[in-house]
Parts: structure tokens; sequence; C-alpha cells
């Protein structure tokens, strides 16, 4: 099929990035970036259900600092998607839609998914120790 | 005016006769991932440090197995939804995007499979 010399619509990169857009564009990657997580999240279930010295060599590559900052990733983008997500079904309710409010609550997410992230890594680091 | 028919609208199927339900279900998983979600990470940051012994022990809780099997299922389900509408953005070719739909859809069964088959070796076998 012939594209010619159709025009095409302005391309991404033109537009300047604002907190509505930009949340919106996180909330499809990070979305993505949960799939792919899950595949972890599978495995550390599979590994208790075959046995505890499996169980245990999959704990201690999730406690090693790498394993450590992919849960913390995974957590973040768990949260900011679980957090936008509400207020997607908000707009999908018809309300919440005017721009002042549109700002409001993407700043409140912003702040909920640092303080829900952090706070479940401060429990974590309390109750298990490092 | 509107050419079409108040049956059709009423229906709201569209011209692909579908979508609607796609979108439904997909707010429909979301809203039950909510409350799933919520409990899951905060359950797991609270067993921080457990040993395998611990863990199984939780598992075995018919009501956590029960509700790890549903997590597993709605929010896999969930992410085959959104894989989907992403692959159909993005994947232009139809040769390639209806062979990437495909291995999405095999390995999120296969990831699901394997996530409840391992909650209900757990709670039976220990």
């Amino acid at each position: 099929m012939s594209r010619g010399n159709r025009p095409l619509s302005p391309h991404l990169q033109v537009y300047r990035p604002q907190l509505t857009s930009v949340l919106s564009i996180l909330f499809r990657i990070m979305g993505v970036a949960i799939s792919f997580g899950s595949i972890v999240l599978i495995w550390w279930l599979a590994a208790a259900a075959s046995g505890p010295e499996y169980f245990e060599l999959v704990q201690s590559f999730l406690g090693s600092w790498f394993g450590r900052l992919m849960l913390f990733g995974w957590t973040l983008a768990l949260v900011f998607h679980l957090c936008n997500g509400i207020r997607h079904l908000y707009w999908d309710a018809g309300k919440g839609l005017e721009l002042e409010t549109a700002y409001a609550s993407g700043k409140a997410v912003m702040i909920l998914t640092v303080l829900i992230t952090l706070g479940l890594w401060v429990l974590a680091y309390a109750l298990g120790g490092a | 005016m509107s050419l079409r028919t108040p049956l059709a609208r009423a229906r709201g199927l569209g011209s692909a006769k579908e979508g609607v339900s796609h979108w439904w279900a997909q707010r429909l998983t979301s809203l039950a991932l909510i409350p799933l979600v919520l409990w899951f990470v905060f359950s797991v940051a609270l067993m921080t440090g457990a040993d395998h012994a611990q863990f199984i022990a939780w598992v075995q809780s018919p009501i956590v197995a029960g509700l790890l099997i549903l997590l597993i299922s709605v929010g896999l389900l969930h992410s085959q939804q959104g894989m989907q509408v992403v692959i159909e953005d993005y994947v232009h070719g139809e040769a390639s995007k209806v062979v990437t739909l495909f291995l999405s859809l095999s390995i999120h069964v296969v990831l699901g499979l394997t996530g409840v088959l391992s909650i209900l070796m757990i709670l039976f076998r220990g």
C-alpha cells in the first residue's frame, strides 16, 4: 500500500510535555512494565511450590541489591498504575475532566505514589530488617 | 441527525460489532484489582524476612490461597487486555500483529496456569 504524500499528524516530540500527557504516557509504560514484572511474581510462587531450597535461592536473588532495585521499581510502577488507574476510572464515570481538576488529581497521584511506595518499603525494612 | 437506528445506538456496538465489551471488561478487571493489589502489596511487605515454612503457612490459609488465585487470574487477564491494546496500537503489519497477539495471549495463559497451579500445590501438598 502506497502511503504517498499524505499529510501526517504531528509527531509526539513537537508537543511541550505537560503533566497530563506525561502521566498518560507513563501510565501505559508502567502497565507494560508491571506485565513483564509479573513473570518474576509467578517465578517466585512456582519456587515456593517447588520447595525450600529453590525458594531460598530465589529469595536470595530478590534480596540482592539488583533484586531489591527491581522490586522497588516494580512497586513504584504498580502503585502508580493503581493510583492513576483509579483516576482513569473516575474519568470514565464522566467526572473530574475539567482541566484544573485533572491537574490537581495528577498531582495527587504523584504524591500518593511516592508516599505509598515509600510506606511499603519502610514497612518491609522495619519488619524484615536489611 | 444520526442515521443509526435507535436499536443500534442502544447496543452501542459500532461498525466492528465489538470493542465496547473489551473496554468494559477492562474496567471490571481494574475495579476488582484495586482491593486485590492493595491487599497483596501490604501482605507481602508484612511478610518480609519470612522463610519458606512461614510463607507456605501463610498461603495455606484458604482465604489467602483464594485471594492469590483471584489476584493471579484477574491480574493476568487485565495484563492481557492491556497488552492487547498496546500491541494493536503499535504493531502495524497484519501478520506480525496477529503473531504478537497470539504470543502475548499464550504467555499470559502459561503464566496464569503456572501461578494458579503453584498455589494449589502449596495448598494441598505443602
